[in-house]
């Protein structure tokens, strides 16, 4: 006997758009958005390609052996100081004599990396306590609640520095700084969500057959609060590319010499800005093109999400 | 409530993705009467209530994320920010007396508070003199930052946002999006470096050194700030002339402008006199909201342009060490934040009395 495949049952009907069909007809609804996703699928490339090596997150200044980058990043050369662009070096050498594009493309991972670890901070304790608090009766709920109010009490930044400040400078503690910053967003929508999904029939029915809390947050809330926790994780990537620059610019984020972003606007970028202006300006396209994207593919997924809100 | 509530979710978003549940809130915090209930003063007394224990907690916070570091307070002082220090035990047993380490947690944290209400909570131990002295002589300068920041963007993104509307689809909207879009993704300290480098290469021309206070040369204290007030008020420019845009847009649909028209009211009359009241409501919402951005961007401005600022003042204590100093002006901030949003939900009771009045 014959299997029947997908395409044959569908064969009288309407042809079934295979997954590519439907992507192509995703993005041309949404070409920003699609723009956004090329974009950041680039970004991801330079951040993973930039070298064979794990620099400079794992292994030891020294182990540089570039890919997408042209240069070791960390290899300082006093006869090629503030290169103009050009000359084999495709967007000139900072104060040092290091080569900035090669720094720029080696950045990509740390701002990557922070963005990605501290939007999982974010989720990993914001999403669990607000469903606690949405779930877990009138005591609970308010005392979290309090916290996140607490928290929200903070202008951004000022947390992330008094975070800082106790934690010391590094790209790890950046990162926990930046995500513990995110937390209170995430929980309170979280909380919003689950507790709308909460009275619906589904997870009454599920009650009524006799599973227990955690078994129905995790298989029946968790799926169907998650297009908002994407929106608000894609475009918190941005705003953790963000915060991370800017704290490494007041030199209390990733440490020198790690080429980061927010590093790099600041000392010799401005000290140089007359002679060697490219130093003050290819870091900041990079960070500005890096939230850019995130941004604009947090506002189409939200459009896709939750087609309310469109055009606001 | 619950829907003043679930609106509220989105509060506080500098992303992109927050603009129009802020609509949705401030119109939810007129429909569910019971968010502001009371009249005057009864108004002002139910917001304060709410924010007092949030700062007392904040308070808290504060305080304990300070005694979480990682070894002791008084030995990592001594040590000092490079690692070099060697303390003897005395020294750090001095320390702790003299920081008040050896008392119970819950009387370092009474003495703390009693001391911001008394606004003596003793010395910075970078500089020896009095936190609060110094922190006095540093908050007009921020203020000033602050103020000036708030008002250019409002200057620029309001009419910016009318426009948009008015035109909407025009080039004028499309370029008004491209300023919106360029706020929330351009760090303010990138936009102050190509300031800085603008101004040196165009006009060959830099901001006086040397701070200059207000009341000695208002001139020159301008042409030192006014830079970092755009750069710090870019973002908030962003997202006021979005909401702008957004919620003029919003009311222009509404039922009584479409019966202005009709009675023969000039389109010009019907932007400025019926639409434009109606729709500053949202925006004012927004302004409070993005309160956050400006205050934290003034750390970042003062270091960048050295205005000596509260801003500043805290970058050099953590970069010194000195935790009193961070916990002190951290606690200082979140207070700034709550008053400046506390004022913002005033103007919003002025505008709006069915908020006040039941």
């Amino acid at each position: 006997m014959a299997t029947i495949t997908a395409d044959q049952v569908n064969l009288g009907g309407r042809a079934q758009r295979t997954r590519w069909q439907s992507m192509v007809r995703l993005a041309r609804r949404n070409p920003l958005g699609a723009g956004a996703a090329i974009m950041l699928f680039l970004f991801s490339i330079i951040a993973f390609g930039a070298g064979l090596d794990t620099l400079p997150l794992g292994s030891a200044q020294g182990a540089a052996s570039p890919l997408i980058a042209t240069h070791d990043p960390f290899v300082m050369s006093s006869e090629e100081v503030l290169q103009k662009p050009g000359n084999g070096h495709l967007l000139g050498t900072d104060d040092l004599g290091r080569d900035l594009f090669s720094r720029i493309v080696y950045g990509a991972r740390i701002s990557l990396w922070v963005g990605f670890i501290s939007v999982g901070i974010s989720v990993g304790i914001g999403a669990p306590a607000g469903m606690i608090s949405a779930y877990g009766g009138k005591w609970i709920d308010f005392a979290i609640q309090r916290v996140v109010d607490a928290m929200f009490a903070f202008p951004t930044i000022i947390l992330a520095l008094a975070i800082v400040s106790v934690l010391g400078k590094g790209i790890v503690q950046t990162t926990i700084a930046v995500g513990i910053v995110g937390i209170p967003r995430i929980a309170r929508v979280t909380r919003a969500s689950t507790l709308g999904v909460k009275s619906l029939p589904y997870i009454e029915a599920a009650r009524s057959l006799g599973a227990p809390a955690p078994l129905i947050v995790s298989r029946h809330v968790f799926p169907n609060i998650l297009a908002p926790l994407i929106v608000l994780g894609t475009a918190g990537f941005g705003t953790a590319i963000l915060a991370e620059a800017s704290l490494s610019f007041l030199g209390l984020g990733t440490p020198p010499p790690n080429p980061s972003w927010g590093t790099m606007l600041s000392g010799a970028a401005q000290q140089y800005v007359r002679s060697a202006p490219y130093l003050a300006i290819f870091p900041g396209i990079a960070i500005s093109l890096g939230v850019f994207a995130f941004n604009l593919l947090g506002d189409a997924l939200r459009d896709i999400f939750d087609p309310r809100l469109r055009g606001a | 409530m619950d829907n003043g509530l679930e609106c509220l979710l989105f509060r506080r978003d500098e992303s992109a993705g927050y603009i129009a549940c802020v609509v949705v809130y401030s119109r939810c915090q007129v429909a569910s009467g019971d968010f502001h209930g009371g009249q005057g003063l009864k108004y002002v007394a139910r917001r304060l209530s709410s924010v007092v224990p949030t700062l007392l907690l904040v308070s808290v916070m504060i305080f304990w994320l300070m005694r979480i570091l990682p070894g002791d307070v008084a030995t990592l002082i001594l040590i000092g920010p490079e690692g070099t220090g060697q303390p003897t035990a005395t020294e750090v047993t001095e320390l702790k007396e003299l920081l008040g380490l050896d008392k119970p947690m819950v009387v370092q944290w009474a003495d703390w508070m009693l001391g911001m209400m008394k606004l003596d909570v003793g010395p910075s131990l970078w500089s020896g003199e009095p936190v609060f002295q110094e922190l006095f002589r540093r908050l007009p300068l921020t203020i000033e930052l602050g103020v000036m920041a708030t008002t250019t963007s409002l200057l620029i993104a309001i009419p910016m946002g009318i426009i948009a509307a008015v035109k909407r689809g025009s080039w004028m909207d499309y370029a008004s999006r491209v300023f919106v879009l360029g706020g929330l993704s351009i760090p303010s300290f990138w936009v102050s470096v190509l300031t800085i480098l603008a101004l040196v290469t165009y006009f060959n021309w830099t901001p006086p050194l040397g701070y200059v206070a207000l009341t000695k040369d208002p001139f020159v204290n301008f042409q030192q700030l006014i830079w970092a007030a755009l750069a710090l008020g870019y973002i908030q420019a962003a997202l006021v002339a979005r909401m702008t845009r957004s919620s003029l847009l919003e009311v222009m649909r509404e039922d009584y402008i479409r019966t202005a028209r009709a009675k023969g009211v000039r389109d010009r009359n019907v932007v400025i006199k019926h639409a434009l009241k109606n729709s500053m409501l949202p925006v004012v919402t927004v302004v409070g909201i993005g309160m956050a951005n400006i205050i934290g961007g003034t750390v970042i401005l003062e270091t960048l342009w050295s205005l000596p600022g509260v801003g500043r003042f805290m970058v050099d204590a953590i970069n010194h060490r000195d935790y009193p100093v961070v916990q002190t002006l951290t606690f200082i901030f979140a207070l700034i934040f709550a008053v400046t949003n506390l004022a913002v939900d005033l103007v919003y009771g002025v505008l709006d009395p069915r908020i006040r009045l039941d």
